[in-house]
């Protein structure tokens, strides 16, 4: 989260007997850019070894959820014919989201809209949303992103399968390529489709937790250049700066992976109706 | 060599192949304005197919930066 939480001084809880371990000294004064990644228990869940309870990270995808459900219920329920203000951003939100899927794979492809439409929105919201100070970004977590990704992935080989058959396969052989470079093609071909939800997560992780890292190490400049006195304070004011420039560029990459991300998702989606290219 | 030097050693190293990333979105925006100048009518029309190369190649910078972050922070 932007703000101030991960420019907390470091707290004891967890980093400090690693460190003690390694032998290092844990600083007080040095600030944490990852603090804002640690997950809290709220409600302790465990069953057996099994851990389930609900952390900051459940509560947070709770609320982008419900937030962007009330949301779309809220300006659509009316449905005027001259649209409001509200209820032209939910029309062109469907609309963007419905022209990607058309674009992506064609006339046929409109049944996995409810799909994309909700990918696209929890990431829109979840990224938005984690770029509030003390707010937890649920999309900087592997965990989260790599389920969504392997629920686009299992979607277009169960999709493909049920559709096609073993004519699905023809997604790794294409046409016209000659006969002696085919095992080498196919192999490649295989591998590609096989890292898709590696790259299709890692991607939409990796800038999350890039953006929000880059922007607490700018924000601990600020503290420790603030504590330096008079012309530490007056040289704090580039890295805020600096802070709130990355702030806008992170409002951007959050809009733009989600995109990305459902952009992807319809391009994958495309081999499950249209194997043959 | 001390494991902690090792430790930034190898994040600054791995900080190198984010400008291979560079490299790859420059020609991306530059072959997309050169085109674009060429045939404006036809710019608007691609956007959707810049951002999806720009996303892509932006990923391989991220996780070398990612490596980089990996080593400072996790290791």
């Amino acid at each position: 989260m932007p703000g101030c939480s991960g420019t907390a001084t470091r707290s004891d809880d967890w980093t400090a007997p690693r460190a003690r371990m390694q032998g290092l000294t844990v600083a007080s004064d040095k600030t944490d850019p990852i603090h804002q990644f640690h997950l809290n228990e709220l409600v302790p869940i465990h069953v057996g070894d099994l851990n389930f309870s609900f952390t900051n990270s459940a509560l947070f995808m709770v609320v982008t959820v419900v937030l962007s459900a009330v949301f779309l219920y809220m300006t659509t329920s009316s449905r005027g014919l001259v649209p409001g203000r509200l209820q032209s951003i939910t029309e062109m939100l469907y609309e963007f989201v419905a022209s990607m899927l058309r674009d992506a794979t064609g006339p046929h492809g409109q049944k996995f809209f409810p799909l994309v439409f909700s990918l696209f929105t929890f990431i829109l919201v979840a990224n938005l949303l984690g770029l509030f100070p003390y707010f937890f970004t649920v999309t900087s977590h592997l965990v989260v992103t790599v389920a969504l990704a392997l629920l686009v992935f299992f979607t277009v080989v169960v999709v493909g399968l049920a559709k096609h058959g073993l004519r699905f396969f023809k997604l790794f052989v294409p046409e016209g390529v000659p006969l002696v470079l085919l095992p080498l093609v196919v192999a490649i071909e295989v591998i590609s489709f096989l890292s898709r939800p590696v790259s299709h997560s890692v991607r939409l992780f990796a800038n999350m937790l890039a953006g929000h890292i880059t922007l607490k190490v700018f924000a601990g400049f600020v503290v420790s250049l603030g504590a330096m006195g008079p012309l530490g304070i007056a040289g704090a004011v580039l890295p805020l700066g600096m802070t709130v420039a990355i702030t806008a560029l992170e409002i951007l990459v959050a809009a733009l992976q989600a995109y990305v991300f459902a952009v992807l998702a319809c391009m994958y989606l495309n081999d499950a109706l249209h194997p043959g290219h | 060599m001390e494991a902690e030097a090792a430790k930034f050693i190898g994040a600054g190293i791995a900080c190198l192949g984010m400008g291979g990333a560079g490299i790859g979105l420059g020609n991306i925006f530059g072959s997309y304005l050169a085109g674009a100048l060429r045939n404006p009518s036809a710019a608007d029309g691609q956007f959707g197919r810049l951002i999806f190369g720009f996303a892509v190649t932006e990923a391989l910078g991220i996780f070398a930066l990612l490596i980089a972050l990996l080593l400072l922070f996790a290791v």
